[in-house]
C-alpha cells in the first residue's frame, strides 16, 4: 500500500467520526457504558478481596513446643515451616518477648509484683502466616507430626468463614462480569445494527467504483478503535474521579470502619485498568465496525 | 468489447426470468441505447455487465473477460474498466465534489499529485470547475449527474455505462447530460445507455436495442424507441 494511501485511509478513518455524529455518539456511549460498568466492579471486586487479604495475613497458627526443646531444634523447626509454600511469614516469640508483651497488654503497673520472674517461662513459640488461608488445615497437619511441637492454636472457624467469603466473591465477579458481557453485547449489537444502516449506501458506492475489501474496510476500521479509544477514555476518567472521592470520603466519614474496609490506590488499581480498558475499548471498536463493514462488501 | 450470449437471469426458481436467452454484442466506441419498459430487464442487465448479478445461464464477456468466471478479489480491479452513473447519482453525500471524484483515483491509487491534476481537468468537461468545494446536496440534480459522469470518468474506463442518467433530471438538463455522453462517446469511450426517455432516444439517431419481457425484441442501427403498445 502506498503512504499516500495510508495517509488518505487515517484521513477518512478519522473524519468519519464527524460525519456521522450520530452513530459516532452512540458507539462512544455503548462502549464507554460498558467499560464504565466494569472499571466500577473491577475497582469494588480488587478492593473487598485486599480487605480480605489483609485479614488473612492477619490470621496466625501458633506453634508452642515440649518444654526440654533446645534453641537449635526450634531453629531447625522453623526453618522447615519456612519451606513450605503455603507459609507466608514466620515469627519466633521467645518466652520472654512473650511475657513483656503480655505485660504490656493486661498488667501494666501491676507486673512490678513479679520482677525478676517470668510466668510464661516455656511458652516460646512460632506465629506462622499464611499465604492462603484455606492452607491451614494442611499446615496444621503437618505441624502435628513434627516432632517437640507441643500444642498448635488456631482457629478454623475463622479460616473457613475466610474461604467462603472468597469462594462467594468468585462465583459474584463471575456472575456480575457474564450479566455486564450479555448487556454489552446487547447495547453493541444495536450500535452495530445502527452501522449497518448508516453505512450501506456508502460501502455499494465504494465497492462499484472499484475499490477493494481493503480499502473500503480500513477507514472503517480505524473510525472504530478511534471511538474504542475515546469510549475508553472517558469512563477511564470518571472512574479514576468517582474512586477517589469514595475513598476520601469514606475514609473522612468512617473513620470506625478504617481498620476493616482496606482501599487500594488508584495507582494500584488503574495499573490493571488502564491497559485493560484500552484493550477492550479498542477490541469492540475494531470487532463492531469490521461486523458492520463485512455485511455489506458482497456487493 | 461486450458479448452476451444467450445470457438468462432468474431471480426465484419458479418465477419469470428477468432476461431470457439475451443475445448482444457491442463493438469498441459504440453508442447504444437499451430501452424498454420498468421491469424489462434493462437493469439487469447493468448488473450483470457490473457483475453485481451473475447469469443462471449464458455467458458474458467484456473486454475478453468472462465476467462470471472472475474471482472475488478480481472483481474490483474489473469494475474499474467500467465507469457508471445512475438515475439516483450515487454520490457521497457528505463529501464535496472534488472529495467525490478525487475518490475513484484514490481507491486506485492514483499519486494524490496527479489527483489534484486530473479532477479538475474532469470537473472542467462536465462543465463544474468552479463547483469543486461545494457539497453535492448543495446541487441540483443535472448539476449531480455532471459529478457522477466525472467520476465515472476519471479513471479514464473505456466502457461506461448509465442506468437511467436523466430518470431525475428535467428536458433541458437531460438533454446536457446527453450531449456530455456524445462527446465522451466521440473520445472514444463505449458507452451504453438504459433509459425509457423516448424523446431523447428518438433524437439521436443511434443504435438501439429493445428489450420487452427479458427479451431483446428489436436492435437496430440509428433506430428509434417503438412504442410497443
Amino acid at each position: 500500500m502506498k503512504i499516500s494511501t495510508l495517509v488518505f485511509t487515517f484521513k477518512q478513518g478519522f473524519k468519519n467520526i464527524f460525519r456521522n455524529k450520530v452513530f459516532s455518539l452512540a458507539t462512544v456511549a455503548t462502549i464507554a457504558a460498558c467499560i464504565f460498568l466494569f472499571g466500577m466492579f473491577y475497582a469494588m471486586v480488587v478492593n473487598i478481596q485486599y480487605s480480605i487479604e489483609k485479614v488473612e495475613t492477619s490470621v496466625a497458627v501458633t506453634v508452642f513446643f515440649d518444654d526440654d526443646i533446645t534453641e537449635a531444634r526450634i531453629q531447625e523447626i522453623s526453618n522447615q515451616i519456612s519451606s513450605r509454600s503455603e507459609v507466608s511469614s514466620i515469627n519466633y516469640v521467645s518466652a520472654d518477648a512473650a511475657w513483656e508483651s503480655f505485660k504490656m497488654d493486661y498488667l501494666g503497673e501491676y507486673a512490678d509484683g513479679y520482677e525478676g520472674d517470668n510466668p510464661l517461662a516455656g511458652s516460646e513459640n512460632l506465629e506462622i502466616y499464611l499465604k492462603d488461608v484455606s492452607k491451614q488445615s494442611e499446615l496444621v497437619a503437618y505441624l502435628e507430626t513434627v516432632d517437640g511441637v507441643r500444642e498448635i492454636n488456631h482457629s478454623d472457624a475463622t479460616a473457613n468463614i475466610l474461604t467462603k467469603i472468597n469462594e462467594l466473591l468468585s462465583y459474584v465477579s463471575l456472575g456480575i462480569i457474564g450479566i455486564l458481557l450479555a448487556v454489552s453485547l446487547f447495547l453493541i449489537s444495536n450500535t452495530v445494527a445502527m452501522g449497518i444502516s448508516v453505512r450501506r449506501e456508502e460501502i455499494a458506492i465504494m465497492k462499484l467504483i472499484g475499490a477493494t475489501d481493503f480499502v473500503v474496510r480500513s477507514p472503517f476500521l480505524i473510525e472504530g478503535i478511534l471511538l474504542g479509544i475515546i469510549g475508553a477514555l472517558i469512563p477511564l476518567a470518571a472512574v479514576y474521579y468517582i474512586y477517589n472521592n469514595i475513598v476520601e470520603y469514606a475514609s473522612q466519614h468512617f473513620v470506625i470502619l478504617n481498620d476493616l474496609l482496606q482501599f487500594r490506590s488508584a495507582t494500584d488499581i488503574f495499573h490493571v485498568l488502564i491497559p485493560v480498558a484500552l484493550v477492550l475499548g479498542v477490541g469492540l471498536g475494531f470487532f463492531g465496525s469490521f461486523i458492520t463493514v463485512r455485511r455489506h462488501l458482497k456487493v | 468489447m461486450i458479448t452476451l450470449e444467450h445470457v438468462s437471469k432468474s431471480y426465484t426458481n419458479d418465477g419469470m426470468p428477468a432476461l431470457n436467452d439475451v443475445s448482444l454484442q457491442i463493438d469498441k466506441g459504440e453508442f447504444v441505447f437499451i430501452v424498454g419498459d420498468s421491469g424489462s430487464g434493462k437493469s439487469t442487465m447493468i448488473k450483470l455487465l457490473l457483475r453485481e448479478l451473475t447469469p443462471s445461464d449464458g455467458r458474458i464477456t467484456v473486454n475478453g473477460v468472462d465476467v462470471a468466471r472472475l474471482k472475488r478479489r478480481q472483481i474490483p480491479k474489473y469494475r474499474r474498466n467500467i465507469g457508471c452513473v445512475f438515475q439516483d447519482f450515487r454520490l457521497l453525500k457528505d463529501r464535496n465534489v472534488y472529495e467525490n471524484v478525487a475518490f475513484a483515483q484514490r481507491v486506485i491509487e492514483i499519486p494524490t499529485k496527479k489527483i489534484k491534476k486530473n479532477v479538475p481537468a474532469m470537473l472542467s468537461l462536465v462543465g463544474l470547475p468552479e463547483k469543486y468545494k461545494s457539497k453535492t446536496r448543495q446541487l441540483s440534480g443535472g448539476e449531480q449527474q455532471r459529478v457522477a459522469l466525472a467520476r465515472a470518468l476519471v479513471n479514464n474506463p473505456p466502457i461506461l455505462l448509465a442506468d437511467e442518467p436523466t430518470g431525475n433530471l428535467d428536458p433541458r438538463n437531460s438533454w446536457e447530460i446527453m450531449r456530455l455522453l456524445e462527446e465522451i462517446n466521440r473520445r472514444g469511450t463505449t458507452v451504453v445507455v438504459v433509459t425509457h426517455n423516448r424523446e431523447i432516444v428518438n433524437a439521436m439517431r443511434k443504435r438501439v436495442v429493445t428489450v420487452k419481457k427479458g427479451v431483446i425484441v428489436s436492435d437496430e442501427e440509428k433506430g428509434e424507441y417503438i412504442d410497443e403498445d
